[in-house]
């Protein structure tokens, strides 16, 4: 808590103060904030354009994670194939497999076909990514929905795809609600996968590679840095305070995700 | 993986030999999926392992050479060591936390409020806690005053302020706690919800046997929380091994503080060399295939 708050409270501060004192004797008077950091952080460097590509990536990247997982785990739960058990260990053994492993060639394929610093390449890359993970989260819960309901559904001649639409995703708005917050947060925060297929350049890069390049270029600028940071951390909160539910509902599910 | 070739030579579709061949509607729903992790997670993880064994453009067949080269020097057996530390220190420290704090909460009024406290960390990118953390860190000759919190609280005790950034003998530590900071409300949640799981009246039972709060928690609570902390540990390990984001802000890995998730992206971008940097991935994937086979092994015992 209290590291948070110094960067709140610092952010509100102007350079001269925040470089010769603690930020702390800013909660006693004289008052001395301003909106200074924001505007220059915004405006100047490029804050604001890096939050709209963190969302351009964020929110796509996040939805055909879940409608491709949804598919794939509704497969997984009802119906019968050959090699369904073997396969769903795989899946599961993918979910820590060190992304690390498969940066460069995937970093070859996107240079060869001209998909590195696309957001294209990003949506695809996140959605892989995020797939062992949450197959295994939706398949968990969509095999224990009430067996009789579906065959029941069956027996009146509905479809997969029917059963599908209209009682398994219905039934699981709680768990696409918890995979869907924790996949927005996990693309959200990412960094790594954002610097090696965006490569830094700035008009592609979401907040976590334009705050990592303001700290090689301005590593002592804390007003700069306090309030880009803050920045980054308005909307995860915000979803954190709103959501908080499902939110922890993800994370106690994601305790197997590395 | 059956191609999709649809027997259509006009056999009745209840032939079993002919069904054989029929595309199974599975494959149609599992195929985007499949399409993605074979793309981007089997075949290039098969690829690195192949690469690992070439030179740095990737032409020359050069055996084991690049693992030989980061098991002999200094420099890399300073990245193995530093990666060692913060499995035993993160994972350890971010545990007993967890769980302290999840015993402690437990008793108190506002546990609601002050679970939220310790887990908000967990929703801020470990990039902007680098920063936090940098911050908490700064360090001023001591003729000025510090407006770093942790050199402020030194200094107030009538220490000398450190540059704990890169201050060898303890900037691994401080990267370290930063660490701890963040993950500390994941283990505090995922341990309460096995603590509530825990039925009263084994507790009560205790309690009527004569059992002091002491006895209860090491006796009775422990050993019944012991799968949940078995789950948070493996993680936390998982996440030891592959810490990045947090080293390539606070430090990057400079200072004697790489590890080999970030010593894999400097081997990329910073020297080119390919084929040591899927030499470290590799090793990367080496220190973990053993959780992953615990949490197959898990996963099936749960099934059955």
């Amino acid at each position: 808590m209290v590291p948070t708050l110094g960067l709140f409270v610092s952010s509100f501060r102007p350079a001269r103060a925040i470089a010769t004192s603690g930020w702390w004797t800013a909660l006693r008077p004289p008052f001395e904030f301003t909106l200074q950091n924001y505007e220059s952080v915004l405006l100047t460097q490029g804050m604001a354009q890096s939050f709209r590509n963190s969302l351009v990536i964020t929110v796509p990247a996040t939805a055909l994670t879940m409608l491709v997982a949804a598919i794939a785990a509704y497969a997984f739960a009802w119906m019968e194939f050959r090699g369904r058990d073997a396969l769903f260990l795989v899946v599961v053994g993918l979910i820590v497999v060190p992304l690390q492993l498969t940066l460069i060639p995937v970093l070859r394929m996107y240079a060869s076909i001209g998909l590195t610093g696309t957001f294209h390449g990003m949506w695809l890359a996140h959605a892989a990514y995020g797939m062992p993970f949450a197959i295994f989260l939706l398949r968990n819960f969509f095999v224990a929905l009430p067996k009789d309901l579906l065959e029941s559904a069956f027996l009146e001649g509905a479809t997969h795809f029917t059963a599908f639409r209209r009682i398994v995703m219905p039934l699981s708005v709680p768990a696409l609600a918890a995979l869907g917050i924790f996949q927005f947060l996990w693309v959200w925060n990412d960094l790594l996968i954002a610097l090696v297929y965006l490569g830094g350049h700035r008009a592609v890069a979401p907040m976590t590679v334009t705050i990592s390049n303001l700290v090689n270029s301005f590593g002592g600028a804390w007003q700069l840095l306090t309030a880009a940071a803050f920045v980054s951390m308005v909307l995860p909160l915000a979803v954190f305070f709103a959501l908080q539910r499902y939110f922890v509902e993800g994370i106690l599910a994601g305790a197997v995700k590395g | 993986m059956p191609e999709g070739a649809p027997p259509q030579r006009g056999a009745p579709s209840g032939d079993p030999s002919e069904r054989r061949f029929r595309l199974d509607p599975a494959w149609l729903y599992l195929a985007p999926a499949a399409a993605l992790l074979g793309v981007y997670l089997l075949y290039p993880a098969l690829s690195t392992l192949y690469m690992s064994l070439f030179d740095p453009r990737s032409g020359q067949y050069v055996g084991l050479s690049h693992y030989a080269y980061l098991l002999t020097h200094r420099e890399t057996i300073l990245v193995f060591r530093n990666n060692l530390m913060w499995l035993l220190l993160f994972t350890s420290a971010t545990v007993v936390l967890g769980l302290l704090l999840a015993v402690l909460t437990n008793q108190v009024r506002y546990e609601a409020i002050a679970k939220a406290i310790v887990f908000v960390p967990m929703a801020v990118s470990f990039t902007a806690a680098a920063v936090i953390w940098r911050f908490m860190y700064v360090f001023q000759p001591a003729r000025f005053d510090q407006i770093g919190v942790v050199n402020a609280i030194v200094t107030t005790l009538g220490g000398q302020p450190v540059a704990w950034i890169s201050n060898t003998t303890y900037n691994n530590f401080a990267l370290i706690v930063a660490g701890t900071w963040i993950w500390t409300g994941f283990a505090l949640v995922v341990v309460s919800a096995g603590l509530k799981g825990i039925p009263a009246e084994i507790i009560e039972a205790a309690r009527v046997d004569g059992a002091n709060e002491r006895q209860i928690f090491w006796n009775v609570i422990l050993p019944m929380l012991q799968p949940v902390i078995v789950v948070v540990a493996v993680t936390l390990v998982i996440n030891s091994l592959k810490v990045f984001d947090l080293v390539y802000v606070m430090t990057f890995g400079n200072f004697n503080t790489d590890v080999l998730a970030n010593r894999m992206f400097k081997e990329m971008f910073t020297f080119g060399n390919f084929g040591r940097a899927s030499a470290v991935a590799v090793i990367l994937l080496a220190g973990i295939l053993p959780l992953m086979a615990l949490n197959i092994r898990r996963f099936r015992r749960e099934q059955t």
